[in-house]
């Protein structure tokens, strides 16, 4: 994965409220799914390839799950994507459920199995497009600011691999 | 042949067809007759004269040539003339003596009848009392106040006009379910405005009118409050079309307003000043539900008008009410049975809890409690004093997790309703089984339903917990990411008494992750046991055997969804001959075809509506279909983008009284 810009368009994901946009994106991945598109097994997927992976995989359908409009716009969504250098895959975390660093770190360190020896640094994308060290900041602006995060590998000399 | 017994056989059919269209709701609008000779006698009916209320003269009129079509050898006018006085209805008709002979009811004074039947509400009632004999449908049409009407096209506003003179109450449902999910294209139809025009000659002193999934105008909302002079209720859900505009001229022109309820609909929000336009004289509002409206209102207007509304009820706000305003408003009506909070939370945060400790201590009737957005362990005790009264906490926009829930529950013991997130987990689910025994109905939403990459949510374990603790529950809604046949089975020896079994399971097709097997037995499970099923979605990879179990079982079904499953039309067939009390059915993206369509040729008259989707359909089934039923109306929406034009990708097809669509827009084809 290119580190280059980070290379996390892929995730790119509007965090305004949903179903903001999403008629076309739906459009765009059903599209995809027509063409044979969306093949790639999902490491983490959990039920070990159960059934036919090809469904595991089908893309966003129009209209499901069946969800209904108002719903899908009035659920906030509380949760930002974090994701880990060298990892293929992304979580999520509910920001709003903790209450300061501490717990914070933590769950973030155990959501991806890391120890206390820990060589992964959180960092967080702000609302400006700036990347910032988790922890720059009070936590309520924090909570309000942060779009999402990422998991920094460390390198040896204790800092951070340095990026564009 | 004797024409008495030419009557009985009619009233059998019709019964027959009739027993199918169970429902819930109240006062179901049966099509006006279902026999065809009915279709043309309303047609003599409604030609001589339109939807007014029918001069006293013409009301004999109108039983004379109704009974005349039937009955070959009925005495003529020369018998009611007599009888005209006193009695502005049919009651003449017991006159005629029927000339076969046989054996009548013993007959009462229509007085009494009628005010015997006042006291039927429910409107399965209603129809089999219509069906008895001329006399009671007769009594029944002039003492029945409230009409329902499940598909706004299966019946004209005339008609029922026509067959109800004495209506206050209207309940009204248009567009097909599925429209909720964006498979309806926009402006496909269910306009309120012809239904208002009509009522406003017809039933000017209309004082109630609930619509869902209809398409509503500010014009038309205008014309309802100005028409409509000692209207009171309105209840739109999942409406579109209007603004806040449109609320404007309810709240400025209604003067008796009870009930104002507005429900997740398309609405355009214009900003909260709708709100400020009740006149300072309107103090009869029991009801008032903004919480779906996203704009601010008048904090001022709002305390003012719960103040002077001493019959007040049902309250609920929208987000941007804070919570040292919700508790100005309990200050004012503590009289409340049902609460909508605003925003559950403070930005101060400097030990606050205390002030609001007191805000639920006067709340003595309040049993449903819902809105709650933000709500954080900091605040939610604060409902803690109101938690033992409550049947219903809507939990469904407080992003809960699973302690925050446990510990808000462990004060719950009464709770009979519940909607959660899945924010809550397996482990909050747990909590539910622990302390809600009372339970009936559970419902689970989905709080990411689009990520794919979440695992978050609930699992077959959560629904097996609640299951072991809540044997009341008769409702569940539940969406989960993996699901097992086994654990199915057990929620179902579990809670035999399910009536209402949603389960979507979020991956299409997905099968049980355990054994990776279809979901088969999970549902052959549900309906074996639950006997009293009466609606079921299905989901996960699912055969033909699925729906061979629900044809064999699930006798009490009446309401089947279907996504994703199957192997061949044999699938749709079973149900189609299984299910005799099936009523609305809706399919999309399953593999069934022309031959499964076309093996519901008798059924569909005796149902509310089919919806198929993205099937194997083609027009020529369709154009088939509609040929052999001409009471049905098949209608086929065509794609923007397209495609074969020999297959039907959406299919419509529903029972009607009143022909084919007038107002079909381009994209809707009535074969």
């Amino acid at each position: 994965m290119a580190t280059e810009g980070l290379g996390l368009d892929i995730t790119e994901l509007r965090l305004g409220l949903p179903g903001v946009g999403e008629a076309k994106r739906e459009k765009k991945r059903v599209f995809l799914d027509i063409l044979g598109g969306g093949s790639e097994a999902d490491p983490s997927d959990d039920t070990g390839g159960g059934g036919d992976g090809k469904n595991r995989n089908i893309g966003v359908v129009v209209g499901w799950p069946p969800v209904c409009s108002y719903r899908k716009r009035a659920i906030i969504k509380m949760y930002v994507k974090v994701s880990m250098d060298g990892a293929p895959f992304l979580r999520k975390i509910d920001i709003n459920g903790f209450k300061g660093y501490s717990d914070f770190v933590r769950a973030l360190e155990n959501l991806f199995g890391l120890g206390d020896e820990c060589e992964y640094t959180p960092i967080y994308e702000d609302k400006d497009g700036d990347w910032m060290l988790v922890g720059d900041v009070p936590w309520e602006m924090f909570t309000e600011t942060c779009k999402r995060l990422r998991m920094k590998k460390r390198v040896s000399d204790g800092g951070l691999q340095t990026k564009a | 042949m004797n024409p008495h017994r030419k009557r009985a056989k009619t009233v059998d059919r019709v019964d027959s067809a009739d027993s199918a269209a169970v429902s819930s709701e109240s006062t179901q609008m049966r099509p006006f007759p279902s026999k065809p000779l009915s279709v043309d006698r309303v047609n003599s009916v409604e030609s001589s004269d339109s939807s007014r209320m029918r001069p006293f003269k013409d009301k004999i009129l109108l039983v004379d040539r109704v009974d005349s079509v039937e009955s070959s050898e009925s005495s003529r006018t020369s018998q009611f003339a007599g009888k005209v006085s006193g009695f502005d209805r049919v009651d003449s008709v017991e006159a005629r003596v029927d000339s076969a002979g046989s054996t009548r009811m013993s007959r009462f004074p229509d007085e009494v009848l009628e005010r015997v039947l006042a006291l039927v509400d429910s409107h399965k009632d209603r129809s089999a009392v219509s069906l008895v004999c001329k006399e009671w449908y007769n009594a029944e049409r002039w003492s029945r106040r409230h009409v329902f009407i499940g598909n706004c096209y299966s019946v004209s506003p005339e008609i029922v006009a026509a067959r109800f003179p004495r209506i206050r109450s209207v309940t009204l449902k248009g567009k097909p379910r599925f429209s909720d999910f964006n498979l309806v294209p926009e402006d496909w139809g269910a306009d309120v405005q012809p239904w208002l025009s009509v009522f406003s000659t017809a039933y000017p002193f209309l004082e109630e009118l609930r619509l869902k999934r209809m398409a509503v105008t500010d014009e038309s909302l205008e014309f309802l409050s100005k028409k409509f002079h000692g209207f009171k209720a309105l209840s739109l859900l999942s409406c579109d079309g209007f603004s806040t505009d449109g609320l404007k001229a309810i709240a400025t022109h209604c003067k008796n307003l009870t009930e104002l309820d507005i429900q997740e609909n398309g609405i355009d929000d214009l900003g909260g000043h709708w709100l400020s336009c009740f006149p300072d004289s309107l103090t009869s509002l029991e009801i008032l539900n903004f919480a779906s409206l996203n704009s601010e209102v008048s904090f001022d207007a709002l305390e003012k008008l719960v103040s002077r509304c001493k019959s007040l009820r049902v309250l609920k706000v929208n987000r941007n009410i804070s919570l040292d305003q919700l508790q100005k408003l309990l200050s004012h009506c503590p009289q409340l049975m049902e609460l909508g909070t605003g925003t559950f939370m403070q930005e101060l945060i400097s030990g606050p809890v205390t002030e609001f400790k007191n805000m639920f201590s006067n709340c003595r009737n309040l049993i449903t409690l819902s809105g709650l957005w933000d709500a954080t362990p900091l605040y939610l005790p604060v409902i803690y004093p109101a938690c033992a009264r409550l049947t219903f906490l809507n939990l469904s926009y407080a992003t809960l997790r699973s302690d925050e829930l446990a510990n808000l529950l462990s004060h719950c013991k009464s709770l009979r309703r519940l909607w959660l997130l899945d924010t809550v987990g397996d482990k909050g689910l747990e909590a539910v089984g622990s302390c809600c025994p009372l339970l009936e109905e559970l419902r689970v939403f989905p709080a990411d339903p689009f990520d794919q990459e979440i695992l978050l949510g609930v699992t077959e374990s959560g629904f097996v917990s609640v299951s072991r603790g809540c044997p009341k529950l008769r409702y569940v809604l539940y969406f989960c990411r993996q699901m097992t046949n086994a654990a199915v089975a057990t929620i179902a020896q579990n809670c035999p008494d399910f009536t209402h079994f949603r389960l979507c399971i979020m991956n299409p097709g997905q099968p049980d992750y355990l054994t990776k097997e279809p979901m088969d037995e999970a549902f052959g499970a549900i309906v074996k046991t639950c006997t009293k099923l009466q609606r079921l979605a299905i989901s996960g990879l699912l055969t033909d055997r699925t729906f061979e179990y629900i044809g064999k079982y699930a006798k009490n079904l009446e309401t089947l969804s279907v996504a994703f499953a199957g192997s061949s039309d044999l699938g749709m067939e079973y149900v189609l001959q299984g299910c005799q009390k099936l009523r609305k059915l809706e399919i999309r993206d399953c593999p069934f075809g022309n031959a499964a369509l076309l093996s519901g040729l008798t059924k569909y008259e005796s149902m509310r509506s089919l919806w198929m989707s993205a099937c194997n359909v083609t027009m020529n089934a369709c154009r088939v279909l509609a040929k052999e039923r001409p009471r049905l109306n098949v209608e086929v929406m065509r794609d923007e983008e397209g495609g074969d034009d020999s297959q039907a990708n959406k299919v419509y097809v529903y029972r009607t009284v009143a022909g084919p669509r007038k107002d079909a827009p381009p994209f809707v084809i009535t074969l």
